[in-house]
């Protein structure tokens, strides 16, 4: 027997008490949607997991009218100490429902139990803990003395970190004092129905925070709604720009946060080892499904083969499977959409010279995976070195000097998120400054935290969230 | 103007990788060009492979393999041939409720323990491979290390001449803390050749490197490639006597060292963590760090050791568990 091939070591489902369906969160109520009702599946087993409602633009007037009148005759009147208590109260159910939420996650997302148990879970409770503690303190959030909360909010997330995105949107949000309808991706509304749940246990006052779910068309009902005061978009580019087009020349204000083909940095005087975590990190956390993913590695030409060596034998030792064994590392792709796409693009990686190298795994029969690959040779013109991919496909660049690593990692009509990877910190220092990107990590990749804002150049949107800057995107300074 | 380079002992391992012109500058440009090491990465790493989960077969075979690789110590001023023979009867039976259960790899003793220890195995020391038990001698006047040479050289032959299968030497940490990398590789290379028996044959030399009071990842690093370029055969990290001992992180950039040597000469050292690891849940992190880094053919009393003693005692409670089905208690395994 060999020991790396460790027992299964599966987290229990049972702590997990699902209805058969779901229907729409409006007003503190569970209330049937009007739209065609859909199924939730497993990426990992394409088993379905719940039924789920479509909000109609009905619905969606619904909610927003139950989020106006929550913002006019509660949520706007209450004091911001009063506002943190509910948030503090959010922040501690989560996390007493924290394995509960992650098995959802896992289940119904296809990441990784680990990632959903020790990152997505934790940091959710993170930021309402943070944004409760601003709730009351908003005369030092930047825009003087009694500013003003803006209304109603429109947030509409994706599928790649559910709960984590709907933790980003909701709680600067109600800390600044607005009302919030949100709609969760519609591969997966689990963990957010699940949210509803404990917002019902938290005794949060109906209308305040309402979930609606559906696909596209729900999403832009909701945006375009004249009674929305903000608009809050976590996804793809293209929508983000039908977003900003549909609500131009309105006064609703917006956040967009959109793709990403962040450029990892690895200098010769990197530590190497520390540096190829990093890669792995960057790119296969989430297999991939990451808006500020490393998916441009830039080595150093003079370190290139051993880099890529390090690489490959790391990788090897991945493992792909069952999100919810504790063990896994990879886990399933989200959509059957999206593991096409995927594919399609690596498939033109390697029309266009690109050497592909796969890490050895076996691939479950059923379900949605992609095994972690890098493309090799890649050149700045090459097509998996400009478009977002968002799964696990690496593609490894080289550069000589600092200035050709910064005009490489700038290359790009986006700007999310950039690494760099060195031993020298002014080298750090110099080359972070002159990168156009939002985020920009030094020895580290992928690291969040609530007081740290997070957002784009260019085409990877504006606003930022997180921090100070995250909770200004909800405020209006006071009328003068 | 011509620049003295103090030339060094030419080991074999050091020839073959820098050139026959071994000096202290050539040492130390090697020890000095190694790549950094970043202390949060290298932590986090450590913190990922902690969460491991490991079960049912996997866990009843880690128990096993981790008593396989135990170097069952007892270091104490107060140690007598009583002792010592009561710690033997524990490597040689560690459960006696349990005849399955596997023997540890070594006893490891103080030098002039090294006679009641082989008198007190009998028949059972020998190689670990052939389901014997090795004696271990700690020597070069551990744990400080704070002796002449001719004295660290003295104690090293005499516990060879005892009949010590392996020596457990400490470097001159001080030395190496000081900058004089050639001084330490002098010491080991010259101890290695104490290891030397009358028939040519060597005892396996451990270089313990005191990581705790090394300090940054950055000297375990060095200490470690200098170590096994003198001709180490293992390098270990803690005498037991300082704290912090062992830890994973440590214990993961030292296989990272080893790792790039296989990779660079195809030839294979051995790790040690010792000190600290008490419990088989922590032990278990260890087998999961050597796995995932240099594979699992590092799981064999050649190439991996746990230096410990109450470590072996919880190994056989959770066995016990695994078997019967229910947690016993401390007095269901026996003292020694």
């Amino acid at each position: 027997m060999s020991f790396l091939e460790y027992a299964p070591a599966p987290e229990s489902t049972s702590i997990l008490h699902l209805k058969k369906s779901y229907g729409l969160f409006i007003d503190g109520e569970w209330v049937d949607g009007r739209g065609q009702n859909f199924s939730t599946i497993s990426p990992a087993t394409e088993k379905k997991i719940a039924t789920i409602a479509t909000a109609s633009p009905k619905d969606v007037d619904r909610a927003v009218a139950a989020a106006r009148t929550a913002y006019d005759r509660v949520w706007s009147k209450m004091s911001g100490s009063d506002r943190g208590k509910y948030l503090f109260r959010i922040a501690r159910l989560v996390q007493e429902r924290a394995r509960e939420l992650a098995v959802a996650e896992s289940l119904d997302n296809g990441k990784p139990i680990k990632e959903s148990r020790d990152v997505d879970v934790p940091l959710v409770a993170a930021w309402f803990f943070y944004y409760a503690g601003w709730a009351d303190k908003l005369d030092y959030a930047g825009l003087g003395a009694n500013p003003r909360a803006l209304g109603v909010a429109a947030q509409v997330i994706p599928w790649n970190f559910p709960l984590l995105m709907l933790a980003w949107k909701i709680a600067p949000a109600l800390a600044a004092g607005n009302t919030v309808v949100l709609k969760p991706a519609e591969t997966t509304p689990l963990s957010a129905l699940l949210f509803a749940e404990i917002l019902q246990q938290a005794e949060l006052p109906p209308g305040v925070v309402n979930i609606v779910t559906g696909a596209g068309e729900t999403g832009a009902a909701l945006v375009r709604h004249p009674d929305v005061n903000k608009v809050a978009f976590t996804g793809s580019t293209g929508v983000g720009r039908e977003i900003a087009k549909a609500i131009a020349g309105t006064d609703k204000k917006v956040t967009l946060e959109l793709g990403g083909k962040a450029a990892n940095i690895v200098f010769d005087d990197a530590p190497i080892d520390q540096a190829v975590e990093g890669i792995v990190n960057g790119i296969f956390f989430n297999q991939g499904h990451v808006c500020c993913a490393g998916s441009r590695l830039l080595v150093q030409e003079n370190i290139h083969e051993e880099v890529v060596g390090r690489l490959k034998q790391r990788l090897s030792t991945l493992r792909l499977g069952d999100p919810l064994d504790k063990n896994t590392d990879i886990g399933a792709i989200n959509s059957k959409d999206q593991l096409e796409r995927i594919r399609t693009l690596s498939d033109i990686g390697e029309q266009e010279g690109g050497e592909r190298w796969s890490a050895p795994c076996m691939i479950p029969e059923n379900g949605f995976w992609f095994a972690p690959t890098i493309f090799d040779n890649v050149q700045t013109s090459s097509t998996i070195a400009r478009e977002e991919i968002f799964g696990p496909v690496l593609s490894v660049l080289t550069f000589r000097t600092p200035a050709e690593a910064i005009a490489k990692a700038n290359n790009t009509p986006y700007g999310l998120s950039a690494g760099i990877w060195s031993d020298k910190g002014s080298k750090i220092l110099a080359v972070a400054d002159k990168l156009r990107a939002g985020v920009v990590w030094a020895n580290t990749f992928n690291r969040f935290d609530p007081a740290s804002p997070f957002g784009g150049y260019k085409e990877s949107g504006y606003g930022r969230e997180g921090g100070r800057h995250g909770l200004n995107a909800y405020l209006k300074g006071a009328a003068k | 103007m011509t620049i003295e380079h103090p030339a060094l002992a030419p080991a074999e391992r050091a020839v073959q990788l820098l050139g026959g012109d071994l000096t202290e500058k050539s040492l130390r440009l090697n020890l000095e060009g190694l790549s950094g090491v970043d202390a949060v990465g290298l932590e986090q790493r450590a913190a990922g492979l902690a969460t491991r989960s490991i079960k049912t077969t996997s866990k009843k075979w880690a128990l096993d393999k981790i008593i396989e690789l135990i170097d069952l110590t007892t270091l104490e001023g107060a140690d007598t041939p009583g002792k010592v023979r009561s710690l033997v009867a524990k490597a040689i039976t560690p459960d006696p409720s349990d005849p399955t259960t596997p023997r540890v790899a070594a006893v490891c003793v103080y030098g002039d323990k090294v006679p009641d220890a082989i008198q007190a195995l009998g028949a059972a020391h020998g190689d670990p491979d052939d389901g014997l038990i090795s004696v271990a001698a700690v020597a070069t006047a551990f744990p400080s290390g704070r002796a002449s040479l001719r004295v660290k050289l003295a104690d090293t032959a005499d516990a060879v001449a005892a009949g010590a299968d392996e020596i457990d030497m400490v470097i001159d940490r001080g030395a190496f803390l000081a900058g004089r990398y050639g001084a330490v590789f002098d010491e080991i290379v010259a101890v290695k050749e104490a290891c030397r028996r009358a028939d040519g044959s060597y005892a396996s030399l451990k270089v313990i490197l005191e990581t705790g009071e090394l300090n940054t990842y950055d000297n375990v690093r060095r200490a470690s490639w200098l170590s096994i370029l003198a001709g180490g055969d293992f390098i270990k990290t803690s005498t037991g006597k300082v704290t912090p001992a062992a830890t994973l992180p440590v214990t993961l950039l030292m296989l990272e060292v080893v790792r790039d040597w296989h990779r660079l000469t195809g030839e294979r050292v051995g790790v040690k963590p010792a000190g600290g690891i008490r419990q088989s849940k922590d032990a278990i992190r260890y087998l999961v760090t050597v796995a995932e880094t240099v594979g699992e053919e590092w799981l064999q009393p050649h190439l991996f050791r746990f230096g410990a003693s109450s470590l072996l005692n919880d190994v056989l409670l959770q066995r016990q568990k695994m078997t019967t089905g229910r947690y016993s208690g401390p007095d269901y395994v026996t003292v020694d």
